[in-house]
């Protein structure tokens, strides 16, 4: 069974990348989030540089913060971003 | 509990007499307004723009004030976040906490401040004269905020 989630990229990130938002079907070996963005750096390229683990990436599943560790299901709202810094 | 996220600058005169005046058991009001500063990291910032996830911004500054009120018994609390392009001394940010005394005030505000900083969805660009950059967490609000998780 197919799953479809949506991946938004903020700030810096969504700068490096040139883009906002993706609705991507993940394979099915995929099963964290963690699993996302090894997925996604094997892009190659800028996908790699970003997500190759040297950065810190925060990443949110429906609209909370969540460790790398958190399973995704079809459907999810995933984010990922740099740390915060409003205030 | 109110929590708007907006790119209109606020009156916090007014914003904190509504919360002040909303019950005459209310004793105490602290209130926390942020700043855009003209310098930071030794170089001039002529602006600054403030991004944001729609969506998770509102339902995380919420869940900080719930988070606040399991610690603290305080009457009403007060978040208000701009976003946008703001220039040096425009506001960013109030946090106002009114309850019976001054202590859980003053805790739940900083409390709320300190989260904030570091789990709500925001982030800076600062546009320099040498040119844009975006501005870095820092280790010591990380800091700040881990003393109240002891």
């Amino acid at each position: 069974m197919s799953r479809n989630v949506r991946i938004l990229y903020f700030a810096r990130l969504r700068e490096a990348l040139g883009q906002n938002m993706e609705d991507v079907v993940l394979p099915d070996d995929v099963a964290q989030v963690a699993d996302i963005m090894r997925w996604l750096a094997a892009r190659g390229s800028v996908w790699a540089e970003q997500f190759d683990g040297c950065r810190q990436i925060r990443a949110a599943v429906n609209q909370e913060l969540v460790p790398d560790n958190t399973p995704v299901a079809a459907g999810d709202e995933i984010a990922f971003f740099p740390p915060v810094t409003g205030g | 509990m109110m929590v708007r996220v907006q790119y209109e600058d606020f009156d916090a005169g007014a914003e904190i007499s509504r919360l002040r005046l909303a019950d005459p058991g209310i004793g105490a009001v602290a209130t926390f307004i942020g700043q855009v500063r003209d310098v930071n990291d030794g170089d001039t910032v002529g602006t600054l723009t403030l991004e944001h996830y729609p969506g998770m911004t509102e339902k995380s500054l919420a869940a900080i004030v719930e988070k606040a009120r399991t610690r603290w018994n305080f009457h009403d609390a007060l978040v208000i976040h701009r976003i946008g392009t703001l220039n040096p001394l425009d506001q960013i940010v109030l946090v106002a906490v009114a309850g019976r005394h001054r202590g859980e005030c003053f805790a739940a505000c900083e409390f709320i401040m300190d989260y904030l900083k570091t789990e709500a969805p925001f982030w800076k660009k600062e546009h320099t004269p040498q040119g844009e950059r975006w501005v870095d967490a820092r280790s010591s609000d990380d800091t700040a905020r881990q003393r109240w998780e002891q």
